[in-house]
């Protein structure tokens, strides 16, 4: 099997494999007082303060969670409290679900939200919180969270980041963005499932309520033994991907543009072409063709991408993204239910690369490859 | 046996699930799918709950033990337009529709073929107890061994391209608990699992309350005369009743309806006896090359009627016109299939004397 779907699970790191290994040996629960509890307490801190210092936060005001969608969830309950929400319209059903009365922000036709709409937005009313995530995990899009940021502050109101896609592919910075609250997510980054973070800034945490208290880990905002190794994890992958950045980046991107151009010479349109993107992602709207079909004929060829929206029953419902981009109009009726996503781990091969784009062909034309 | 790529429809009950044990266990390459027909939360009327029910999970599992892929198919809208809007207006049209039929013709047969095809499969198989035989002109869909199971009536708009491309691996298991040994047999966890009841997304129950979501005309009161128009009771809606029946109308003397008249909602009775010996029918699927003079068949007019001795005819161009050698009360909107022996011949959809 060939291995392309990243942004639903990044390829794990051996550096984050072997982290998570070496505190699995330990016993320990790090609220404990005895040496063993301090050794899986040290183990924890380091994780906070690698991972703090990695995406512009402060280890004082990281939260460790069960991953991205309890971190957007922690942060909109928290920061949301007596604020109007509001949402963009291609947002992770992470966020959309933890705010369904939220206002939604239109996005352009390339995928990237609409500043002047969440200027009038901002200007017309009482204090807001929004809710903006850095790359689409769909299109790879990166939205302008900069300038949102100082719309936000310009208006006083608070902005939530949804980093989870952009962490480890892009230089992220909770400081540098000017966002109040940042979601990151291990399994996005190459380290295991199951856990975490919330980057909060200084405000921010002054503001965060917990979700569930519990025995008052997490400084009060987050109860629960952590995954110390889940952890330990996380940060070792983090800083491996963060470390490897650049060439990575310019890897995948080489890489992207060949299945691109095949793919458009086949008669395939890339949604959010137009904007800057992730260098790893790309979606492939394929007209006529249900993104299920195409799922399935490149699964049983051995190949693993996605569609869009899979809900836990495993049906592929038509994309919201897409559909907030409007290709139902722009690209023809149903458009949005016929994408597929290629979402290209840290480590692609060229030879898997060039195995997916004879695959894909032949799903397009109906010949089988030679 | 030639190893095909075979797409085998999955429901998560435990016939389906043996006919994907089965033709995997013969060494044939078989894809598992299921259809994600309605949203089961809503059906059962819980705000929330997933989309799928415990039977695509058991599907899931099923597959997943077998060690086969396996896909959900979201098939909502299409179930919706051409399943479930019909299975209502049908109702309010005074009939007695047959969803599954509807069903077999368009989300299973047709548009799983059509996948089928996208994926290189060269068949679709079912856990549909009928046979499917080899016969000089073709294939021939044939009414299955047991029985008691046997499935052909609904299944009698599978076309002949269909039917060529159809896999049926039940239709020689001589009775349910030969599949039921045969799922214990492959280790699946559904071979105890209780056969599926009634109308799939009725789960509730209460078809009733599904017709009068699209047409709530079709529960309104009304009034239960006779031929001569005399008022012999009031009944609470046209949809709670089908031709033949005796019951819910009141009067306990042997009467039954023999008629409704969804202008005036009415519900016409008469005596059992006063049956028809004509029946025309629309949207005819033939089997066989549609007879243009009167020829001899048996045929059955509801799912689990007895054949009955009739002539048949083909009438225009999808029609068909019955002759019983004995008069019937047959219900519009039923099928009307048609045999020679075990062997279909063809069937349609009963029609409305105002159709």
């Amino acid at each position: 099997m060939i291995y392309l779907d990243a942004n639903a699970s990044e390829m794990p790191r051996p550096e984050g494999e072997a982290a998570m290994l070496a505190a699995l040996r330990l016993v320990g629960n790090p609220a404990s007082v005895h040496g063993a509890g301090r050794a899986a307490r040290r183990i924890q801190e380091e994780a906070r303060e690698s991972l703090a210092r990695l995406f512009g936060g402060d280890p004082a005001r990281l939260v460790f969670v069960s991953g991205g969608t309890e971190a957007n969830v922690l942060a909109m309950q928290g920061l949301g409290a007596g604020r109007r929400v509001l949402v963009g319209a291609t947002e992770h059903d992470a966020v959309r679900a933890a705010a369904p009365a939220a206002a939604v922000l239109p996005v352009l036709p390339d995928g990237r939200v609409d500043l002047a709409a969440l200027r009038d937005a901002l200007a017309g009313g009482g204090p807001a919180l929004v809710c903006l995530m850095l790359a689409n995990n769909e299109t790879g899009v990166l939205h302008p969270v900069a300038e949102a940021a100082r719309l936000c502050a310009a208006h006083g109101a608070l902005l939530h980041v949804d980093a989870v896609q952009a962490a480890g592919r892009l230089s992220v910075s909770l400081a540098e963005l000017g966002a109040h609250s940042l979601a990151i997510a291990s399994h996005k980054l190459g380290g295991p499932h199951g856990a975490g973070a919330l980057l909060l800034s200084d405000m921010a945490a002054g503001l965060l309520r917990p979700i569930w208290r519990g025995g008052g880990q997490e400084r009060g905002w987050r109860g629960g033994t952590p995954p110390v190794a889940a952890l330990a994890g996380f940060a070792a992958a983090a800083r491996a991907a963060v470390d490897e950045m650049r060439a990575t980046e310019a890897r995948l991107a080489a890489c992207r543009e060949a299945i691109e151009q095949a793919a458009l010479a086949l008669g395939a349109t890339i949604a959010g072409a137009a904007a800057p993107r992730l260098a790893n992602t790309t979606c492939l709207v394929l007209p006529g063709r249900g993104a299920l079909g195409q799922l399935m004929a490149l699964d049983l060829a051995g190949f693993a991408v996605s569609a869009g929206a899979a809900c836990s029953s495993g049906k592929v419902a038509p994309s919201h993204v897409l559909q907030a981009m409007g290709v139902d109009a722009t690209l023809g009726s149903g458009a949005a239910g016929q994408a597929i996503r290629v979402s290209l781990p840290w480590n692609v091969r060229q030879a898997d690369v060039s195995a997916f784009i004879a695959a894909y062909s032949a799903m397009v034309t109906g010949k089988r490859p030679a | 046996m030639r190893v095909m790529r075979i797409l085998a429809a999955m429901s998560g009950g435990v016939d389906s699930s043996v006919v994907a044990a089965m033709l995997h266990a013969d060494g044939h390459e078989v894809i598992g799918v299921t259809l994600q027909l309605y949203d089961h939360g809503a059906a059962l009327g819980r705000k929330g709950a997933c989309c799928a029910g415990q039977d695509i999970h058991d599907a899931r599992r099923v597959a997943d033990r077998i060690g086969i892929p396996h896909y959900v198919i979201d098939a909502e809208a299409r179930f919706a337009a051409d399943v479930m809007a019909p299975f209502a207006a049908s109702y309010a049209a005074g009939e007695t529709p047959v969803p599954c039929v509807r069903c077999n013709q368009s989300v299973k047969f047709r548009d799983l073929l059509t996948l089928a095809d996208e994926l290189g499969a060269a068949a679709l198989a079912t856990g549909h107890y009928v046979r499917r035989a080899e016969g000089p002109a073709g294939p021939e869909l044939r009414r299955a061994r047991d029985a008691a199971r046997d499935q052909s009536w609904f299944l009698f708009a599978t076309t002949r391209a269909q039917l060529a491309r159809a896999r049926f691996p039940l239709g020689d298991m001589p009775d349910k608990g030969a599949v039921r040994a045969m799922a214990a047999r492959f280790g699946l966890a559904v071979a105890d699992k209780p056969d599926s009841q009634d109308i799939c997304f009725v789960p509730t129950g209460s078809y009733a309350e599904t017709v009068r979501r699209h047409h709530p005309e079709a529960l309104a009161p009304g009034e239960i005369v006779d031929a001569a128009g005399t008022v012999l009771g009031r009944h609470e809606g046209i949809a709670r009743y089908t031709v033949g029946q005796g019951r819910r109308l009141g009067l306990n003397d042997g009467r039954v309806v023999v008629r409704i008249e969804p202008a005036a909602r009415r519900v016409v009775v008469g005596p059992r006896a006063e049956g028809r010996r004509v029946v025309r029918l629309a949207e005819v699927n033939w089997l066989i090359d549609a007879p243009l003079a009167p020829s001899p068949a048996s045929v059955k007019l509801r799912a689990r009627d007895a054949l009955r001795d009739a002539m048949i005819v083909a009438d225009g161009a999808d029609g068909a016109l019955v002759t019983l050698s004995e008069p019937a009360l047959p219900a519009p909107g039923q099928a009307c299939v048609f045999y020679d022996g075990d062997r279909v011949l063809g069937g349609g959809f009963i029609r409305r004397d105002d159709a």
